[in-house]
This record gives structure tokens, sequence and C-alpha cells, in this order.
């Protein structure tokens, strides 16, 4: 038997939140309580002035294994995503190969239960991504693929996102697309608007992002099935999904960290750290985001993590590859987005319910071997845990992360709010803010 | 804003002050005399050494930096590379600290990648960097040689100096930008520093050639390019560049030459003492009649000398010359 007894956090409930304490035993919540016996063996966690929630799940991570291990690998991805507070993490399929098959997914599945956290997979739409064939889509569903999606490009056919989203609909499956229009956003590196063109660099306009929103809005009114919005990076990207979504339309989006943190302006030094897909957007955009956060709309904040090494961020602006780390401080900058509240069911909503929901990491489905995320904190659930500290202040150092690549936008910025201990599937996997 | 590029590098026009512009113009206007000496040399550089790194194809320009370098008494290290693409091995940071490590105090750097001369001066805050064109964001010498050559044949009609002009001949210039503006560095650069200097600056181009910030620069748009013509004190042409993919934004060159391009029969609506300005290299018969370029308005020649004297000033500056407040 191993027990952990987390102590006097703020046990963050779906309505209300107390101070109490919570003994874990053999991986699963036992008691939650305002005092606890524990177990003379239990580990303690300090959890004073903390608040004590369901374990993160991030909908967007590049762990570029197979293919670019150079940059990241399952493992090293697991470990980043421990220390950010993450229990699940969702693979993109953008890596080479792209995961469009069985065996792929499998073979990441695999890698992924090594590691403490439960890393699920999200196929590839179409074969090999190029937005042309339909990838297995009902073979990978049956391994416990829950999300398909193109990402790092979207499926710019009309007619073969029509189709992959009608063939999805049976299957109990999601599609999340990436929204940009290629035909728009041609060769563009940064934002389009008054800064890319003093710049010279050649922009890479919202209009690309809407227009597929719009497009894909009313693919999903006449098919009916389930559409996830990847990184919606424009007010008007969000008011489109919130109005859709408000119709009744079975669509979610998610936003992330850098896209309501970072505006386009970062782009003015041409360092590559800032470049990113969709780019960073204009401040009216980022204040429109943390807006819709703040309000509660947002489905998910997800890291769209996506690790390069370092002498590919070190090329001219042009030429460096588009993306973001985002694993690390995902957590503290949602927290500084939400204006650092009082109250943590925001904060908890969009960092673990919503995504849980969205890849479908609560299912009863047998074939799905995931551990529940996203849960309520009470006796029976899994133990996925997240304990957060809002008050700890730290500053982003590069290198010192625990990603194999260290091109975070925000090395030096200082933080306030910092994970102090993950528990993931019932291991005590970072405590006092360090990988045990 | 930069009120003097002395012991800096140079960048951008954007940001220079009025005081900074005027101060090369009136450095260079000595070197023109040097340019006319028997003997073409000053010792101003000894001992100095300027990298000119060029990672897309120039000739003039390179040409003319070297010759300014080689007249201020540098020694210059020259490199020329065709594509400075990662696919071909090195990285520009890794070719920027072998050239630093040779010993170098400048830099004059042409990119196809915008932003590439600042990256440059980030890797090497010690060395002088001297933009020479990066991809679309700005090519600064040749916008003060543009500046210069105004000058000096306005100043030459005025019976003054350009040094005792200053800047007042720009105060209330009509200038006209014609062209593919959206993907011309020239353009930028140009831009701002007549805007800088005083003057009153319009742009004509096919809608697809104007960039989409338009609105925010420092000048009008003009419509009706025969309009525009008649207005105009300095008309000022750009290369039509099919190179950066202008050629998918008009119908045809010969189109582009029935909107916008200069043809003997529109150069009559000019005023007559207009003058007629390209950066080069010249697409004779597609922006430009051959026949407008041999007349007595083009310029274009003087702009190619003045190219020297305006890069001797920009290298002494900012080599020799040490700021205020720095070592």
């Amino acid at each position: 038997m191993s027990a952990i007894v987390i102590r006097q956090g703020l046990v963050v409930g779906e309505h209300a939140s107390a101070v109490a304490d919570v003994l874990i035993v053999d991986g699963r919540i036992a008691e939650v309580a305002a005092t606890i016996d524990a177990p003379s063996d239990a580990h303690e966690v300090d959890a004073r002035d903390c608040w004590v929630g369901p374990g993160f799940v991030d909908l967007h991570t590049h762990l570029r294994e197979p293919g670019r291990e150079a940059a990241e690998s399952i493992e090293s991805g697991a470990r980043a995503g421990a220390l950010g507070g993450y229990c699940a993490l969702v693979a993109m399929p953008n890596t080479e190969p792209a995961l469009d098959n069985v065996a792929l997914v499998s073979y990441v599945l695999e890698r992924g239960a090594r590691t403490p956290l439960d890393i699920a997979v999200a196929g590839a739409i179409t074969k090999d991504r190029r937005g042309e064939m339909l990838a297995p889509m009902a073979e990978m569903a049956a391994l416990g693929v829950r999300l398909f999606t193109d990402d790092g490009i979207g499926v710019q056919d009309p007619s073969v996102m029509r189709r992959a989203l009608r063939y999805a609909k049976p299957l109990g499956v999601r599609l999340a697309q990436h929204c940009e229009d290629e035909q728009l956003a041609a060769e563009g590196t940064m934002n389009e608007g008054a800064l890319s063109g003093r710049l010279g660099l050649i922009g890479r306009p919202a209009l690309a992002e809407e227009l597929m929103v719009m497009r894909d809005i009313e693919l999903v009114r006449l098919t009916n099935a389930p559409l996830h919005f990847l990184h919606l990076s424009t007010g008007r990207s969000v008011q489109l999904v919130l109005a859709a979504r408000d119709e009744g339309l079975p669509v979610t989006f998610e936003v992330a960290p850098h896209h309501f943190t970072l505006d386009e302006s970062a782009c003015a030094s041409y360092d590559p750290m800032f470049k990113v897909h969709p780019p960073l957007r204009s401040p009216r955009d980022v204040t429109a985001l943390r807006e819709a956060l703040s309000a509660g709309l947002v489905d998910a904040v997800a890291t769209d993590h996506a690790p390069h090494a370092p002498e590919l961020k070190d090329l001219v602006f042009d030429e460096a590859p588009a993306g973001m780390l985002g694993l690390e401080h995902a957590a503290a900058l949602t927290f500084e987005a939400l204006g650092a509240p009082d109250d943590p069911r925001t904060f908890f909503q969009v960092l673990s319910r919503g995504p849980a929901r969205i890849a479908q990491l609560r299912s009863v489905d047998a074939r799905v071997r995931h551990s529940a995320h996203g849960a309520a904190m009470v006796s029976g659930e899994d133990a996925n845990v997240t304990v957060f500290d809002p008050g700890s202040r730290w500053r982003v150092d590069r290198h010192s992360l625990a990603s194999r690549s260290m091109n975070t936008p925000y090395d030096g910025r200082a933080m306030v709010g910092r994970v102090r201990a993950t528990i993931a599937q019932g291991r005590l996997v970072v405590d006092q803010g360090l990988l045990r | 804003m930069i009120e003097s590029i002395r012991g800096r590098g140079l960048l951008s026009l954007d940001d220079l002050s009025k005081g900074a512009i005027v101060e090369v113009l009136d450095t260079a206007e000595s070197f023109v005399e040097v340019n006319r000496r028997s003997i073409k040399k000053v010792p101003a550089l000894k001992g100095r050494v300027v990298a000119s790194l060029f990672f897309e194809e120039s000739t003039r320009t390179r040409l003319s930096f070297e010759t300014a370098a080689k007249r201020l008494s540098a020694d210059v290290l020259s490199l020329a590379v065709a594509s400075s693409s990662v696919k071909k091995g090195e990285s520009l940071r890794d070719t920027i600290a072998t050239i630093d490590a040779l010993g170098i105090d400048a830099v004059v750097l042409r990119h196809r990648s915008s932003g590439a001369a600042l990256q440059v001066s980030r890797y090497v805050p010690h060395v002088r960097v001297i933009n020479g064109g990066d991809g679309q964001h700005q090519h600064p010498t040749q916008g003060l040689l543009d500046a210069f050559t105004i000058r000096q044949v306005l100043s030459e009609r005025h019976a003054t100096t350009g040094l005792e002009s200053g800047a007042s001949l720009f105060e209330g210039l009509r200038i006209l930008i014609v062209g593919d503006i959206r993907h011309s560095r020239v353009a930028r650069s140009d831009v701002a520093a007549y805007a800088t200097l005083g003057a009153e600056v319009r742009l004509c181009a096919p809608g697809t050639l104007l960039p989409e910030d338009v609105a925010t620069w420092p000048a009008a748009v003009a419509d009706d390019f025969d309009e525009a013509l008649a207005w105009a004190d300095v008309v000022g042409l750009l290369r039509l560049q099919s190179e950066r993919g202008s050629g998918a934004f008009v119908a045809s060159l010969s189109e582009f030459t029935f909107s916008h391009g200069l043809t003997v029969e529109r150069a009559r609506l000019l005023k007559p003492d207009a003058l007629i300005m390209h950066p080069g290299p010249m697409n004779r018969g597609v922006e430009i009649d051959s026949r407008v370029v041999d007349s007595s308005l083009a310029v274009v020649e003087r702009q190619v000398s003045n190219g020297v004297p305006i890069r001797m000033a920009v290298l002494y500056l900012c080599v020799a010359g040490s700021a205020e407040g720095q070592v």
C-alpha cells in the first residue's frame, strides 16, 4: 500500500472550495476531509496556501517522437509536463513520420506508458497530414484515440474536411482543426498589420484563420459532427465559435498561453523565439482572449508546446521554424491572465476539466485505458491531482527547463504561481516543485 | 529616435532623426570632393577592418560599399555567398562568428531575410553593423544617397551648397514614389528619409503592389498616376521585383507598363524641371522607357556616383565616430 496525504490545501470543487486534507491510497482518492489521520508511512505534501485540484490535461503537446528526438522525446516531454502540473498530455501527430496509422500510434502509446503521465494520442485526419486521403481513423479509434487533427496545418480542402467530419461522427471521436487558410497565410511569418509592413516581414492575416473558422462552423452545421478549434488567436475567431456554441453546435475551442500573454510587438526584435503559427496577434486580440478567459467562456487552455532544437531557432526570422515551449509555464501564465484570482475554479476548469472532457479522458469505453481525468476531488476518483501555489514567485530560465529544447519566449520573465506537486495516476511525480 | 549614427551601426532609417540624416548628408559632401581627386584616398579608417558580407546577389551596392571602404583606407574582407539558407550548411550566426574571429570593426550586410542586420548586431554587439539591404525591410544607404542626390541637384539650382541648405530644400518638396512599393526595401527607406526631412510624399502603384500597412506610412496614396506626375517635383521609380513574386501581383509586365510605366507620353506630363530617379537595376521598357532614362530629367547616374561618398560617410561616422556617453 502506498499513501500520500496532501495537507491543508484549498481543495477545489466544481462548485465550492474548502481547506481540507486529501488522502490518496493505491492510486485513488481515499478520503477528503478537514483533517485526516493518515497512515504513518504516508508521504506528506504540505499544501498550505496552495490550491489542490484535478490534474492538468494538455490537449496540444508536440512530443516530437518519433522523428525529431533532438528537440523533445516522449520521456522529456512528460517530465516537462509533470513540472507544469500536467497529468495527461495529448501528443500531436505531426511527427516524422506522422501518426496516421495504428503502428505509430501504438508506438507512442507504449512509450507513453513508460512515463508517469497519461500520454494520449491525437491521430492524423489524413494520410501523412497531406489533406488528401483519410487516415484509418476507425483503426486508430479502436486503440483509444479520441482526437484527430492534421495540426501544424489545417485540412485545406473543404470536401476532404466534410468527408472527415462525416466519417468521424459515428466513431464517437472528435476532429480538431488548425485553422489557417494556407493560400492566404502563404509565406507569412508574423501577424499581418502595420508592424509586419514596417518590419518587411510577410504577414499571416487574421483573415486566414477566421475564414477557416467560418467554413468549419458551417461544415459542423452540415454534419453535426463535433469539432474542436485549436489555438484560436483572434478576438473574431473566438466570437464566431462562441456564437456557434450558443446555437447548440458541437464545437469547442482552446486558446494558448502565448496568444493571451504576448502580442505581435515581440516580433519587432526579429527574434525567432516569437515566431509561431498562428502568429502572435494584435494587443486588441490579446485583450479579447483574456476577456473570454476571465468570463469563463474558454473551453480549454492548451499549450501548443512546440520544442525546436536550438540551432533551428537561431536562424533568420523567415527561415526559423514556428513554435514555442509551453508546458512548464502555462499554469503561471493562465493564472496571470485570469488576474491572479482568489477563486480557483475557472483556473482548474480551463486547465483540467474542460480539456479532459474534450479529449474524452473520462470515457467509459473499455477500450480506452486512460485514467479518469478532470475529476471531482472526491473519494473513489483516480488520483490525478495538481497542487498549485498561487503565491510562489519565480523566474523562467531557459537553461533549467526539463524540456530538451530551450525555445521559450519567456526567458527571464517573472512569474507568479507555480506547481508545487503533481500526482499522476496515483504517483507523486513532482514534489516541492521538483521532479522526484 | 537616434540623433546620430556616430559610433553606432545603421540598420534602418525609420528611427533616425532629421539631424542624424543631415549629419550623414553633410559628411558625404566632403567625401564628394575626395572622389574628384586624382588620388581618391583618405586615411580616415586606416587599420580598421570592414567585412562586406553579401548573402544576396548585388553588384552595385557591393562595389559601392567596398570602394567606399577602400577610399577610407580600411581593409576589406569580402564574402559573397549566393545562398544563406541553412540547407547550405552554415548558419548566419556561425558565419558571423567566423568573420568576427578574424578581427573586424564593421560589417556591411546584405541578406534576403528581413531583420538579418538587426540579428547580426545582436550576435556581435561590439561590431558596427551597416545594413546593406535586408529582405523587404530597409536599404538605408540607398535612402540616404537618394536624399543626397535630391539635395545636390536642388542646391545647384538654387546656387547654394548642400551644406548651407541643410534640410531646407526638402520643406514642402513633392516626391512621388511609383511602382512595386510592397516588395521594396528602397521604398521603405526612401519614404522614411524624405518624410523625416520634411518632404510631402505620395505613393502610386497598382492596388496589389501597395503595402498592406500603407495607411500607417507618412505618405498619401495617389490613385491617378497622370495627375500625380503633374504634381511631383521628384519622381522615384522602383524596380518591379519579379524575383520577389511581384509577377503574381500584376497581370503582365505590359499591363504594368500600361498602368504605371513612365512612358515617353507620360513623361510629358512632368514639370519641366522635375527629377526622375531609379535605384537600379532598371527594367528598361517596363517601369521606365529607355528614352526617359536617357533624358535630361533623369539623375540615375548621379545616384550611382553618390553611393560612394554616402557610404564613405556612413562608414566613417559609424566606425571612426564615437557616440556621446559611449566608450
